[in-house]
């Protein structure tokens, strides 16, 4: 075969954890082209982006790190790593290379690292927006002008080009801020003239590590051997295997729509792939396409929201709730009213006061009402307000209410909230919320992402 | 009649981005999974009020390559907001387990067969 490139994915998050001698083996056994590992996810809400907090604990990421680095280095293949730190922010892409230049001053290696910021120029966005060359996709949220300046973090989620311009431009190692999970997978093969279509759907795919074999009983990773006519995924566990339907089932996963799917310069179209076993392990798939469009990327935001504080308490009474409804009612608008009474109405409307309760269509509020669980409940209270002094405040007035108010049926006073844990009210800090979901027309896939190149752990 | 839960291997809820959630219904097998599109009973006028989502809002898709109806529709707000209450967006598909397939009229026993392949 001419033109052939095989590439390990050793799992679908950095820090997630892999078998060690595993890897190796499929490394060496293989003569892989090339390592690279997704870091980043958006399940944490906005807060991992806006706040600045790492998505995995900093010991896991720097342990799979570390097995990942040496494995680069011994075979003198790249190694590239998206999303750092799981938004993918600037502090977080920089708070993984510290990780990465610890390993490397340990283990004595000495190397090119690039890193690829993906926090966007605030001034460069607005320009777009005033330009009409920022769109909003399915669903989106309403912006303007202060959307795009005031937002705490702001990224931009990088195609493959940034990728291959920085291996191009010497790195051994390249960490990137919020990237496309299946962009960082696809460069090295577009790089080396690979049909777009295959390079982009293998990567969908091994982004997620080993997520498409048939029983993953644990994380382990995934081998991709690409060639001109289809590419082959085989497990890195041998105790694992992958078949046609478990790796076209890795279509639906965490994607809005199987069969075709939006990257940086285009949409994958997966409608004509064939899945074909090889052998019990191994699996075969042809017939994905690649349809370019105008080149755009994707925009992520993190806008303060306030401060949050919880109560979070258990009832059991079955006199409360033999009535539960009629008699909740009544104690929230009592602990709004005793919220008001002491902090002013003015205050109170900066706040606002929210409750879950677990037994009463907590996790599927617009559900119809069910026969709910009379045995017991519990009661999530949840206050957003300005400060976090003042969401405290609110959340221990409005708790203390609750905790303390009349049911019809008992003369006296009654402590009605079961608390498990104490302190009893729990502040939350900063909130925030996505507020973006829009795209970003680029004449140049490189004009929103520069690159910086360090040369770690020099040998004197 | 077998519930949609009885005839599945896996039904499943998760975020596709922050702003959309998607619904995954896995069928053992090809025969499963044809009953339960021909049946009608799972489309977008039906899930939608169960889910509180207005039909035209779901993108749905029958899904042969891997035996599966998938579905996805915008979330009520973005994953991790304060007035979220499912920040992964794993138990939003609770309201389909017990909808009631039918059996084909005329193949009772095949159909029986089909359900317990799980």
């Amino acid at each position: 075969m001419s033109n052939t490139i095989s590439y390990i994915s050793p799992v679908g998050m950095l820090g997630g954890g892999f078998t060690e001698s595993f890897f190796n083996d499929a490394v060496a056994r293989h003569q892989v082209d090339f390592i690279a590992v997704d870091s980043g996810s958006t399940d944490g809400g906005a807060n991992n982006l806006g706040a600045d907090l790492p998505f995995n604990s900093r010991e896991a990421i720097k342990r799979d790190l570390r097995i990942l680095v040496r494995a680069a280095r011994r075979h003198r293949i790249p190694l590239l790593v998206g999303s750092c730190g799981g938004s993918g922010g600037n502090y977080n892409l920089d708070w993984v290379h510290r990780v990465v230049q610890e390993i490397a001053a340990e283990d004595g290696l000495s190397f090119t690292t690039a890193l690829i910021p993906a926090e966007v120029d605030r001034d460069a966005l607005v320009e777009k927006y005033r330009a009409g060359r920022i769109r909003a996709l399915k669903h989106a949220p309403q912006i303007d002008e202060s959307t795009l300046r005031g937002t705490r973090r702001i990224v931009a989620m990088m195609g493959a080009e940034p990728f291959i311009a920085a291996l191009e431009g010497g790195a051994d190692v390249v960490l990137a801020g919020r990237s496309s999970d299946a962009a960082l997978f696809a460069a090295v093969p577009l790089m080396r003239g690979l049909p777009a279509g295959l390079a982009w759907h293998a990567a969908k795919i091994m982004e997620c590590g080993g997520a498409a074999v048939a029983q993953m009983t644990k994380p382990e990773g995934m081998l991709c051997t690409l060639t001109e006519e289809y590419f082959e995924l085989e497990p890195v566990s041998p105790e694992q295997s992958c078949t046609p339907i478990s790796v076209a089932s890795h279509a639906l996963y965490e994607t809005a729509n199987p069969l075709v799917m939006l990257e940086p310069g285009g949409a994958m179209h997966l409608e004509d792939v064939t899945y074909e076993a090889v052998d019990d392990r191994r699996v075969r798939v042809r017939g994905s396409r690649f349809e370019e469009q105008g080149y755009t990327v994707k925009l992520e935001g993190a806008a303060l929201v306030g401060y949050r504080s919880q109560v979070f308490g258990g009832i059991t009474d079955p006199v409360i709730l033999r009535d539960f409804d009629a008699w909740f009612e009544q104690a929230k608008a009592g602990a709004l009213h005793a919220a008001v009474r002491t902090y002013g109405q003015e205050t109170v409307d900066m706040c606002s006061i929210d409750y879950r309760v677990y037994g009463r269509n907590a996790v599927m509020p617009e559900r119809p009402a069910g026969s709910g669980n009379d045995q017991e409940v519990a009661v999530l209270l949840l206050v957003t307000a300005p400060t976090q002094e003042l969401a405290h405040s609110i959340a221990y007035q409005a708790g203390h209410t609750m905790h303390h108010f009349p049911v019809p049926q008992w003369q006296g006073l009654v402590s009605n909230l079961a608390f498990p844990v104490t302190p009893h009210v729990t502040d939350l800090g900063p909130a925030y919320s996505f507020v973006l979901n829009h795209v970003v027309e680029l004449e140049d896939p490189l004009e929103l992402f520069s690159i910086d190149y360090t040369a770690e752990y020099q040998e004197a | 009649m077998a519930t949609l839960g009885e005839l599945a291997q896996l039904i499943r809820s998760k975020n596709a981005g922050p702003w959309t959630l998607t619904v995954d219904i896995m069928f053992p097998d090809a025969r499963t999974f044809e009953h339960v599109v021909a049946s009608g009973v799972v489309t977008p006028a039906t899930v939608g009020p169960l889910l509180g989502v207005e039909a035209d809002q779901i993108e749905f898709f029958n899904y042969a390559p891997a035996n599966a109806i998938k579905f996805s529709f915008p979330r009520r707000y973005p994953n991790g907001h304060p007035q979220d209450t499912d920040a992964f967006g794993g138990q939003q598909f609770a309201p389909l387990v017990d909808l009631e397939i039918p059996s084909p009229a005329t193949e009772p026993q095949q159909l029986a067969a089909a359900g317990t392949l799980r």
